[in-house]
């Protein structure tokens, strides 16, 4: 057990040091460090955009039992900054399971430490909010050397995270929900039994750094998807004659993707738009609201969120540093959903202008499917759209 | 949506006694449900025949009734209480099935009483597999292949189908699985099958396609009547499917599943709930997955509160039962708030930050001869939780919570179990220790795997601690042990006492010992580490800076902060819910239950933490036993759910100052064991001094006191040898009773009449005695016993009960029926009864409780033992007399006389109270279902009327052996009772009992005149008793022989009267109180009556002040 181990060390800005055991790849990398409750789905998390520009902590203790596969990506690549675990699997059990978590870090170049004490890490962030900090696989520098430095790291406000991962050239997404993963049947959906009949809707997505499964449980509605770059102009997009446009989740902070909101602004009322987290917070600021950052943020898979028409909870995936302030919103916008835990704007809705803008994570990966129907929603507003404007 | 209003009046009905398969969890679940409807407002009825429980205490709720759960006697209480609303899921299945009962009878109809939580639809689709997995399939799940037996001869057909062995038997509607099995061939399966017929109330049973070897999970959900759903925990059971989920270890949350894979049995979980019906509360929903493929089956759900709810409520720190409550009248899941974060919501799903393992404990050392084998029908008896950062940690923990060996290494428990590679194909209790041989063996992963099929990540976390194991016995003293490495042992969950034993080991891995070797080893004591080796380890430690820190169970991982102080130890860099200033006191639970340490003993830490907490002490609860109420996370002010043990005790102690001491006088046997380790670590120890308990325990010691006070007791020795054994027999005088000494609920205790006998169990006997000395008590044949409890304060002794056992002497105190008053003991007897009890509770010195056993021969009171602390007849007796002793002694070892309390005499009662107790024989097949000096029932009944008969056959009807009114009775007794077995005879003769007696008891009662018909004996040829029996021509069993040859003969007749469930009474004495009872049943019908209407009857209990600060 004790072979070869290198020692690693978390830095917060607060001065704290924290010292475990490496894995995956070996340097220094710098962060805001967030803390992620879920249970299982380390691999989905791993592979977020939106975790661009952070050191992510798992609050679950045993990571990387189930290895991983080749399903459960939600990106190419990883873009986070570093992985913080209590302890590291020492091995992978799983049928689906193709490569081990450390060797599939090291292959991304990501660092990862092990043997940490990650309940008071936190507990630290919990109560100071969030901090920036670095994790290294170096052991000539000093804790103090390191301390200085980590003080150094910018934290994501203010800062364009979505020009980083969002993607370079348009392409065209196919991939949909596979048979033996789809759950929308237990729910007794007839939509979903006819959806193979209906002419495809297509769908374009800017992408500000779009989970895969927000795209595979689009096209499992039978929808022709087109992804664009975060940079692409209103006119180009319209130029797509889609039937809606979904607004994907992506990293940092919102108001500093200053001309998505522009585009979004001229999209606004043309054709039905679903925003997805980031989606959501940008064309919630198109419509003028004002985004704030919250304290150490949502990540997790348990997040109650109340749907205020019916009082209907729903149990949601959510991973979110910053928020919409509720108050801010125009009148014609309506709060559609609540975070329980906190009252913070967990969703909207604009009928006359055909916007829906959903916080959380309504494709889960990882989290629960309670929020599924969503896309159902949206597919029903393009297909009420398109009927009264048969012509967009 | 709030709360109903519509409805007033709420009963609930409790789950009766402890048997396998239904344990203290329902006193748990009843509890949380009937306080939380009171708080919301409700008057609440509640039923139960368990005295043992907090839930029947008589402040909890508005009417509590302890009576027999049957329909009759639940009509009766309906009609009397007139509730608007009846709660079936709080109380385990024996609730169920009886509001299922109330329901098909037509009484909830006719009193106009709603069934909350699940409609009686929703409850036969859950439980009937048949319609269960035909409702699968329609909703789109899958479920394994095959379908419901109605007959042998269907089930036959229903095997070819299938096509191949092994097969899966699952009767309907039974507990634990009961009659259910794995079935390898088609020449057992016959008969396998009928059994199962027969266990079913259905006579139903599903036959289907094996998954043996697939992972098992479990998920407890929850659902509000706004459809709102969450996921409480998910639990992996690391034994895979074919032993029953009771009897696996289990490890929460999932470990082995990836997202996408648990969402969609998430999914499939709320699929089902729906498809069921369940409207409102908790369901436990199991699914297996196989380990190639990854598909996945639902195996059952259960529509109530279960073991594993009352688990899942432990492990995360949300209280299912609670919500299920709050649920079922009305509210939804967003209107609770979350009582540890108290900022956020119950409609959320828990995020542990820790990991949390289950183990199983068993008791097969009380059954000879019945199979250790694990399969789909419980056999465990209690069960241990423990919570860790990591898993290795959490499940070292939890073999030391076991108490059973505290680390994986050979003791007197464990010595004889079979340790082969080859055992661990088949589960069985010792599967975890075998393991560890294996692996120490230098086995692999792989090879386990393949005889196991367990998950091979947990075996390669087993492969890793043994690998630790191994780096620390290449050291032979704590000061060379590296400083990281001790750390890393700590911090992955080793005890101080199994890093001191490899550290004693000459070689690693420890060469393989036969059998004979190790018991010689065992006797000689070398085999495990000393106090002093131990305390090296912790003075290492803290020489080293290496401390545990205390961590929430905050329901969040943290995210929010919590307010409940319920903790758990692990070696982390800080700790959490500092201890406040004030001074506290500290009460050790009971741990895991077993036969003889139960429920009764939660009960009594129950009570003594109120009390604490009355007097404005901090209660400080440690224990790890997740069934009980003592773990209740607002039961006590702080919560340590750690294990029982020397170690983890004195870390508590070190960190919860000031602390005016430590109560171990309520836990059964397990905090006594630990306080002599406490009191030379100088920590206070509250009540009777370890002195007295020393005096009480050791027979020599006390031996000496009764001669300076005079008291009579049976001749004893103590033998060391075989030939001491010899010896002492000869001079107290055959009959002997023979025992080892500290031992618990009279394990190993035989009655012995000749040499013969002796030599053959000498030892076996010395095995399982730590200390290797063996007491022969002469015993005192026909005499009959009496238990005595008792209060004293240091000065003052107050009898609580003097129970008269209806059993004669030389059936276990556990095992025999009691009455209190005793109705048949003269004045004269009692006189002495209470002189005996004043002297030895002021000689002793007795602060607290303490419970006195007597025998009565002829002219004079025997003492056969006093033990200096609370019995497992507290709860009865202060449920019977209306007072709470428990409290009343924590009181007394706090700081407050008998005096000041205004008790100064034995409280007065009205009418009597049977207890009744409850046998696992039926889990058992096979066994011998007689009584004997060794303890092995798990639970028991109180009856309660105005006259003794009333009372014995409502204690007979609660432990579910209901006296017949009418049908034949069997009398086979031997020579010497067969006087007085006519008299039973004639008895029941007169009120019509057709009488059946084989040959010798028959010709007896013609000689004198009684009318009988003659039977076979087995082997005299059919048509035979046991045929009879089969056929279900006897409604009634008396069958006393006596000496160790008539016993054998007789036990085939008592297996079968158990197996189908003929009322079997083994001693002379249990028949006229039969008959006392049946004559009763006949003169007058049965009444109800509440315990508080009972006692606003008994004018003497209002003087007393105990609950009142001065």
């Amino acid at each position: 057990m004790a072979q070869q181990r290198k020692v690693a060390r978390l830095v917060l800005e607060d001065g704290s040091v924290w010292r475990g055991w490496g894995f995956g790849a070996e340097g220094t990398q710098e962060g805001e460090v967030v803390f992620n409750t879920s249970l299982t789905g380390y691999q989905e998390i791993l592979t977020d955009p939106s975790y661009a520009g952070q050191i992510v902590l798992m609050t679950a203790p045993q990571i990387g039992n189930t290895g991983m596969n080749e399903e459960d990506n939600e990106a190419g690549r990883t873009y986070l900054e570093g992985f913080v675990v209590r302890e590291l699997s020492p091995s992978t059990s799983n049928w689906r399971a193709s490569s081990d978590l450390s060797d599939w870090l090291k292959a991304r170049g990501v660092i990862g430490i092990t043997g940490v004490d990650t309940r008071a890490i936190t507990r630290r962030l919990r109560e100071r909010g969030s901090l920036c900090g670095l994790l290294t696989t170096d052991e000539i520098q000093t804790d103090a050397g390191l301390v200085e430095r980590a003080r150094q790291v910018k934290g994501t406000d203010g800062k364009d995270l979505v020009s980083q991962v969002t993607c370079k050239a348009p392409y065209v997404w196919e991939d949909r929900t596979q048979k033996t993963w789809e759950f929308t049947q237990y729910f007794g959906s007839i939509e979903w039994d006819s959806r193979e009949d209906r002419p495809a809707l297509h769908v374009v997505v800017m992408d500000f750094g779009v989970k895969r499964n927000i795209l595979r449980r689009v096209a499992a509605w039978n929808c022709r998807i087109t992804v664009v770059p975060a940079q692409t102009t209103a006119e180009a997009i319209l130029g797509y004659q889609p039937d809606g446009i979904l607004l994907s989740n992506g990293p940092g902070d919102p108001s500093a993707v200053t001309y998505a909101v522009d585009t979004i602004r001229e999209l606004l009322g043309k054709v039905p738009i679903l925003g997805i987290c980031m989606g959501h917070q940008l064309v919630s600021l198109a419509m003028g609201a004002r985004s704030y950052k919250l304290k150490f943020g949502h990540h997790g898979g348990n997040h109650p969120v109340k749907y205020l028409p019916e009082g209907r909870v729903e149990i949601s995936a959510q991973n979110h540093n910053y928020a919409i302030d509720a108050a801010s919103l125009p009148k014609e916008v309506e709060l559609l959903y609540v975070h329980l835990h906190d009252q913070s704007c967990a969703g909207i809705r604009d009928p006359q202008r055909c916007v829906m803008g959903i916080q959380y994570h309504p494709e889960a990966a990882p989290g629960p499917h309670d929020a599924d129907p969503l896309f159902r929603q949206f597919i029903q507003m393009m297909l009420q759209h398109k009927k009264t404007r048969p012509t967009a | 949506m709030p709360k109903r209003t519509d409805i007033h009046k709420i009963l609930l009905i409790g789950a009766g006694p402890i048997v396998i398969g239904q344990a203290a969890e329902f006193d748990y679940s009843g509890t949380q449900a009937a306080k939380a409807l009171k708080r919301e407002g409700y008057e609440v009825v509640l039923v139960n025949s368990n005295p043992a429980t907090i839930m029947t205490d008589p402040e909890l709720v508005d009417a509590t009734y302890i009576e027999p759960i049957t329909t009759e006697i639940l009509e009766m209480i309906i009609a009397k209480e007139r509730p608007d609303a009846l709660l079936p899921t709080v109380g385990g299945q024996t609730g169920l099935n009886a509001s299922m009962k109330l329901a098909e009878a037509g009484v909830l109809e006719k009193y106009g009483v709603q069934m909350l939580g699940a409609s009686v639809q929703a409850v036969r689709l859950a439980e009937d597999r048949k319609l269960f997995q035909e409702k699968m399939l329609e909703v789109g799940l899958s479920v394994p292949r095959g379908r419901m037996a109605n007959n042998v001869e269907e089930g036959i057909e229903i095997a070819r189908e299938i096509g191949s062995f092994p097969l899966l038997l699952r009767p309907s509607f039974t507990l634990g699985g009961s009659g259910g099995g794995i079935v390898y061939n088609e020449e057992e399966f016959a008969e396998r099958l009928a059994f199962g017929l027969r266990e079913s109330p259905t006579h139903s049973v599903l036959v289907e396609e094996s998954i043996l070897g697939w992972k098992e999970y479990e998920l407890e959900v929850m659902r509000d009547r706004a459809n709102n759903f969450v996921v409480v925990c998910t639990i992996e059971n690391i034994d895979p499917m074919g032993i029953h989920t009771g009897d696996s270890v289990t490890v929460a949350p999932s470990m082995t599943l990836t997202d996408r894979e648990f969402q969609m049995m998430r999914d499939q979980a709320r699929v089902v709930m729906h498809a069921i019906g369940v409207e409102t509360g908790g369901s436990n929903v199991q699914f297996a997955v196989d380990p190639q493929t990854g598909r996945v089956i639902v195996i059952e759900m259960n529509p109530r509160v279960s073991r594993s709810s009352a688990l899942a409520s432990k492990a995360t720190g949300f209280p299912i039962a609670k919500i299920a409550a709050l649920l079922a009248v009305g509210y939804t899941l967003d209107e609770i708030k979350n009582d540890i974060t108290q900022t956020t919501v119950a409609s959320f799903e828990p995020s542990i930050d820790y990991v949390v393992t289950k183990l199983p404990r068993w008791a097969f050392e009380k059954f000879p001869g019945v199979d250790p084998t694990l399969g789909t029908q419980m056999k465990s008896v209690g069960e241990a939780m423990s919570i860790g950062r990591t898993f290795k940690e959490s499940f070292l923990k939890g073999l030391q919570s076991l108490e059973l060996s505290r680390a994986p290494f050979p003791t007197p428990e464990n010595a004889l179990w079979d340790r082969r590679i080859e055992s661990l194909a088949r589960g069985r209790a010792e599967r975890m220790w075998t393991l560890w041989e294996a692996f120490r063996a230098g086995h692999s992963v792989e090879e386990i795997n393949r005889v196991t099929h367990i998950d091979p990540w947990f075996l390669v976390q087993f492969e890793q601690i043994v690998a630790l194991e191994s780096e620390t016995a290449a050291y032979h003293d704590a000061k060379d042990l590296p400083p990281a490495l001790l750390h890393q042992l700590k911090q992955s969950g080793f005890g101080d006492e199994h890093i001191a034993w490899l550290l004693m080991q000459p070689v690693w891995p420890p060469r393989p010992i036969p059998v004979e070797e190790r018991l010689a080893r065992i006797m000689e004591k070398k085999h495990l580490p000393s106090a002093q080796s131990i305390g090296k380890i912790r003075q290492m430690r803290k020489q080293q800076g290496i401390q545990p820190t205390y961590q929430m169970v905050d329901t969040c991982a943290a995210e929010f902060a919590a307010h409940t102080p319920y903790l758990y130890s692990s070696y982390e860099t800080e700790s959490e819910a500092p201890p406040s200033s004030r001074e506290k006191v500290i009460i050790l639970g009971g741990g895991p239950n077993r036969i003889g340490q139960g429920i009764e003993f939660d009960y009594c830490c129950v009570h003594a933490v109120q009390a604490v907490r009355k007097r404005g002490y901090e209660a400080v609860m440690i224990n790890c036993n997740p069934e009980t109420v003592s773990t209740d996370y607002d039961t006590s002010d702080r919560l340590y759910f750690e294990p029982l043990t020397v170690e983890h005790v004195l870390n508590i102690v070190e960190r919860e100052q000031p602390l005016k001491g430590v109560i171990a006088q309520f836990g059964g046997q397990t905090p006594l064991n630990l306080i002599h380790d406490l009191h030379a670590n100088g920590v206070p120890i509250l009540g009777s001094s370890p002195d007295t308990i020393d005096r009480a325990e050791d027979r020599g010691r006390f031996g000496d006191l009764l001669r300076e006070l005079d008291i009579p007791s049976p001749a004893f020795g103590i033998a060391k040898s075989r030939e001491d054994a010899h010896v002492i027999a000869r001079s107290v005088g055959y009959p002997v009773l023979v025992r080892p000494s500290y031992v618990l609920g009279g394990r190993a205790m035989v009655i012995v009449y000749d040499e013969s006998t002796l030599d053959g169990y000498v030892a076996t006997a010395l095995a399982a005695s730590p200390n290797q000395t063996l007491l022969i008590d002469h015993y005192l044949e026909d005499s009959f016993e009496v238990d005595v409890d008792a209060l004293c304060d240091g000065e003052q002794v107050v009898i609580c009960g003097v129970m008269q056992h209806i059993e004669e002497a030389g059936i276990h105190s556990g095992d025999s029926a009691c009455v209190l008053p005793p109705f048949k003991i003269s004045a004269y007897h009692l006189a002495y009864i209470q002189e005996y009890t004043e002297l030895l509770g002021r000689s002793l010195g007795v602060i607290g409780l303490m419970n006195i056993q007597y025998a009565i021969k002829e002219d004079r009171v025997y003492v056969l033992e006093v033990n200096p602390r609370a019995s497992r007849t507290i709860p009865f007796v202060s449920k019977a007399k209306g007072v709470p002793f428990a409290r009343i002694a924590t009181y007394t070892m706090l700081d407050r006389t008998l005096r000041q309390m205004n008790l100064s005499e034995e409280p007065a009662m009205r009418g009597f109270f049977v207890k009744e107790a409850v046998l696992p024989f039926k889990k058992f097949e096979g066994v011998d279902a007689r009584l004997g000096p060794e303890m092995r029932s798990t639970g028991e009944v109180m009856g309660f009327a105005d006259s003794f008969g009333h009372a014995f056959a409502k204690a007979q009807a609660a432990a579910g052996d209901p006296l017949p009114a009418k049908g034949s009775v069997f009398v086979s007794v031997n020579d010497y009772d067969k006087s007085a077995a006519l008299k039973i005879a004639r008895d029941l003769h007169r009120m019509g009992f057709p009488i059946l007696a084989t040959r010798g008891t028959a010709e007896y009662f013609e000689r004198n005149n009684l009318p009988v018909e003659r039977i076979n004996k087995v082997r005299q040829g059919s048509p035979h008793i046991v045929e009879l029996i089969k056929a279900g021509k006897v409604a009634l069993i008396l069958n006393t022989p006596l000496g160790q040859v008539a016993y054998e003969e007789g036990a085939q007749i008592r297996t079968t009267a158990v197996r189908y469930g003929i009322p079997l009474l083994t001693t002379l004495s249990a028949g006229q109180a039969a008959v006392q009872g049946i004559q009763a049943l006949r003169a007058k019908q049965l009444s109800v009556r509440s315990l508080q209407e009972h006692y606003r009857q008994i004018p003497t209990l209002q003087q007393y002040k105990f609950d009142q600060n001065p």
